[in-house]
């Protein structure tokens, strides 16, 4: 069983004491049906009140497939909704969808709708509007959707508020591809036979959910407002949302601390400066909520490098990093340490297998010995060169440890700095040799982690294979897991994958990330699925 | 100066800031694409996903799959008509976008400017009349200090006080977003988002012009003609004023055509401190974002205002000291 963390303990101590005093049992139903809504629903929720918060940076724009970054889907999340959601242990939940079934071939899944759903033009969406969401809009724009939604043989709507999806073969992880980040779900009459990246109501997003949108001055603030004829009664209960750009993290963290803003999410706030918050008693600190995107960071080595193609020097550099140390020291607690290539909150995590051994710079240093790199007059092996990620202070801090990591067994390692566009150039075109990374996961390994690792996804593009690794037997355990329909067979690939992969390195994993959501303890509801912060918000209330 | 010598001057000045301008964009064009990386691979990078295809759609979409040449030609002649493109990541119109944070930038650095020369100026004069009393004392200490300060650590201390201690002031933003206010309460509520930041940015420039006219008024008074004008009996404050005062400003003009020149680009670091969705964060935005159109069309702007600052720095030489001649 996993570990619990206090509060967590705490629940399920409130729980417990509830049911046996029989107490409130409308609020345990509820409870009970979403076995991990947030505390506090206890409350009873309020209308009205305005949510100040940050976003930072700046998207670009606020349709969600056109744009796909973290901020932007922070905030469109308001604007848009998919046809479910995920609870934390990536369950799929109603939202636009009210229920779902899958045949008995495993191909063919029948969404039935919300029936009384309005998009913020007054348009009611309907079938026709899911259907066009999935198999043009999203297929068009979006690098993630496209090649599993290309496998929809045939989508129909048998009725305005059905949608039947067939697939030309099994495709287990398909649920898990219609949360708003995934598949928001837009307006066909406003979007088709368009240029959907051009198409002037960009400018103006028009979803269908809890939160329209009023003005977004650029560098300044993003408005959005109720929408009256949302279709979850009663709801949602704040009147604004008001998201503001503010560049600095220290001003940032000036604005929580004044009580200015009452949420920040994402990385808004530095790791360094969560301590601090923890200690403040109208704020609460959650870490809860990134189950679904799952970001696994790794040192990012590029194997066409020499040395670094050798399996014993990667588990030479894996044996040199102390990962409670960076979880502690960098990250401040937040966040785990990495096991493996597949992260313990996705789907077919297997603790048994997914070991990492270290830190251990004695044997660290046999193993490069032994690959008869010795060192120098100097203490040095060799040199490799670095490419910190230009994302903040943390990563910095990070690239700077893994040099004084690494010079202890006698790697010289040389930092290179850059920035983020130069970044992703250069990783997409394999110039580097080593770097960091994160990618998420997206609830199952065939989404979010066979991209990294297969021979067949080796592309002169970011968050792919970039590093060049190659092992056929991982090919085909992969493939198996992809093609086959039965959850154990798919087990069984991940386990056996997960084995190798542990041995052989091809990265170092390093973090399972978490991001603080931190928000006055006023504000209720704000983590409740495993979406996190790019929840609807349509429960969330001041009180 | 005859009007018809001043008028072929000015052709001539106008000509050349247009040659100027035109090898600034070529400039400017070839630099930002020398930078490595391009939008296409920051979005990629951005978007935690990318495929072969989501690049050559993006590239195609900007141009950027054009040969370079090609590329500074379009933008060239689009410029030419007046048009500074569209901005690759918010699909819209560069000249709109520069327009609404001009407007900020200038509120701030404007607001910095007066408070600066206004009172620097006056307390420069201050001190040079009073040279040696407690007063010149006080001034010139306090210059001295705020000349000496960086402008961020001015910037947090300001936000410490007034903001975290005494919750007077706003620390962050132009306006109270929500609060929909009109007329004067708008302004009201705008003038105090701008206090913190205008100080900031102001404080440095005031220090260095009431030194720099303490200092130059100090030299003009110990020279002949103000004996000359004292002798043949004008008033004291007149003798301030009209001789010394006139004369002692010509650095001071030189340093504020300097600054002026900054007023756009100048501020990045008070904007992004105090969030002030300024110009040089849009700017610098898009340099990390490398949204070329964006970055040119704000360093277009930029060197235009420049030279106009440039040539309304030469006029107004002329016009405080007759001797000085434009041409």
């Amino acid at each position: 069983m996993r570990k619990l963390t206090r509060r967590e303990l705490a629940r399920r101590r409130l729980l417990a004491g509830a049911l046996a005093a029989g107490a409130m049992p409308e609020m345990l139903t509820s409870r009970l049906a979403y076995a991990q809504t947030p505390t506090k629903s206890a409350a009873t929720p309020k209308k009205g009140g305005t949510l100040n918060t940050i976003l930072t940076p700046e998207p670009p724009v606020l349709v969600l497939g056109v744009n796909n970054q973290g901020p932007t889907a922070l905030a469109a999340s308001k604007l848009y909704q998919g046809l479910c959601e995920y609870s934390f242990d990536l369950q799929p939940m109603p939202k636009l969808a009210k229920s779902w079934s899958l045949s008995e071939d495993k191909k063919t899944y029948t969404f039935r709708l919300q029936e009384n759903v309005k998009f913020h033009d007054g348009h009611p969406m309907t079938a026709e509007d899911v259907i066009f969401s999935i198999t043009k809009f999203h297929t068009e724009l979006s690098p993630r959707a496209r090649p599993i939604f290309a496998n929809i043989k045939e989508a129909k709507a048998p009725d305005p508020h059905t949608v039947v999806l067939t697939l030309d073969k099994p495709f287990e992880p398909f649920m898990l591809m219609f949360d708003v980040t995934a598949c928001a779900i837009v307006p066909k009459h406003i979007y088709d036979g368009t240029d959907y990246r051009t198409n002037p109501a960009n400018q103006k997003p028009i979803g269908t959910g809890p939160f329209q949108f009023v003005e977004w001055q650029r560098g300044n603030f993003i408005r959005m407002k109720r929408f009256d004829d949302y279709w979850a009664p009663g709801q949602p209960y704040l009147d604004e949302i008001i998201y503001r750009i503010i560049p600095d993290s220290q001003s940032r963290a000036l604005a929580l601390q004044t009580g200015q803003v009452q949420l920040t999410q994402a990385n808004d706030i530095e790791p360094f400066d969560v301590p601090r918050f923890r200690a403040m008693p109208n704020l609460e600190v959650e870490l809860k909520g990134w189950e679904y995107a799952s970001q696994l960071s790794w040192i990012e080595l590029n194997h066409r490098v020499k040395p670094l193609g050798d399996v014993r020097v990667r588990q030479a550099i894996n044996l040199a990093i102390d990962r409670n140390f960076i979880r502690d020291r960098l990250w401040f607690g937040i966040g785990k340490v990495a096991t493996g290539p597949i992260c313990s909150t996705t789907k077919f995590y297997d603790p048994a297998v997914a070991k990492l051994p270290g830190p251990d710079p004695k044997a660290a240093m046999q193993l490069l010995d032994a690959a008869g790199l010795k060192p120098d007059a100097k203490g040095v092996r060799f040199t490799i060169k670095h490419l910190a990620l230009p994302y903040g202070e943390v990563w910095t801090r990070l690239s700077e440890y893994f040099r004084t990591a690494l010079r202890q067994i006698g790697i010289e390692v040389v930092l290179e700095t850059t920035d983020a566009g130069a970044w992703a150039r250069r990783i997409g075109d394999w110039d580097y040799e080593t770097s960091v990374n994160f990618l998420s996961q997206y609830g199952d390994p065939t989404l979010g982690v066979e991209r990294s690792y297969v021979s067949t996804n080796i592309k002169k593009v970011t968050f792919t294979n970039t590093g060049g690794y190659e092992n056929p037997k991982v090919d085909e355990l992969f493939k198996t897991a992809r093609e086959a329909g039965d959850t154990a067979v798919r087990q069984q690939a991940f386990t056996a994958v997960q084995k190798i992969l542990c041995e052989e390195l091809p990265q170092i994993w390093l973090m399972e990330l978490a991001w603080p959501t931190i928000h006055d303890r006023k504000l209720y509801n704000v983590i409740g699925t495993a979406m996190g912060p790019n929840a609807s918000f349509d429960n969330v209330f001041l009180a | 100066m005859g009007g018809a010598r001043f008028g072929r001057f000015l052709v001539q000045r106008v000509l050349k800031m247009v040659a100027m301008v035109f090898a600034i964009i070529v400039a400017n064009f070839l630099l930002v694409h020398a930078a490595p990386g391009d939008p296409a691979s920051v979005m990629a990078g951005e978007a935690g996903a990318a495929d072969p295809q989501f690049l050559a759609q993006l590239r195609a979409q900007f141009g950027l799959d054009q040969p370079l040449s090609t590329q500074l030609w379009i933008y060239v002649s689009h410029v030419a008509q007046g048009d500074l493109g569209v901005s690759y990541r918010q699909q819209r119109p560069v000249a709109g976008l520069i327009l609404e944070r001009l407007a900020a930038t200038l509120l701030l650095t404007g607001t910095a400017f007066v408070l600066a020369i206004v009172g620097g100026i006056t307390l420069g004069a201050l001190a040079a009349r009073r040279v040696g009393h407690t007063s010149d004392s006080l001034i010139t200490v306090l210059a001295l200090g705020f000349y000496a300060t960086p402008t961020f650590w001015v910037g947090l201390m300001l936000v410490l006080v007034f903001s975290v201690w005494l919750d007077w002031l706003p620390s962050f933003g132009m306006k109270t977003v929500g609060a929909d206010l009109t007329g004067g309460a708008a302004l009201l509520d705008t003038a105090r988002y701008l206090v913190l930041p205008g100080l900031t940015l102001g404080l440095f420039y005031m220090a260095v012009y009431a030194r720099l006219t303490r200092a130059a008024m100090l030299e003009v008074a110990s020279q002949d003609f103000v004996r000359t004008a004292r002798a043949k009996g004008v008033p004291e404050g007149g003798v301030q004023r009209r001789h010394v005062l006139r004369n002692a400003l010509l650095p001071v003009i030189t340093v504020a055509g300097i600054q002026a020149g900054q007023l756009i680009g100048g501020a990045i670091l008070v904007e992004t401190v105090f969030a002030w969705p300024g110009i040089g964060r849009l700017a610098f935005d898009a340099l990390l974002a490398r949204d070329y159109q964006i970055l040119l069309g704000v360093f277009l702007a930029t060197s235009v205002l420049v030279l106009v600052f440039n040539l309304i720095t030469d006029l107004l030489y002329a016009w405080i000291d007759p001797r000085v001649e434009v041409m």
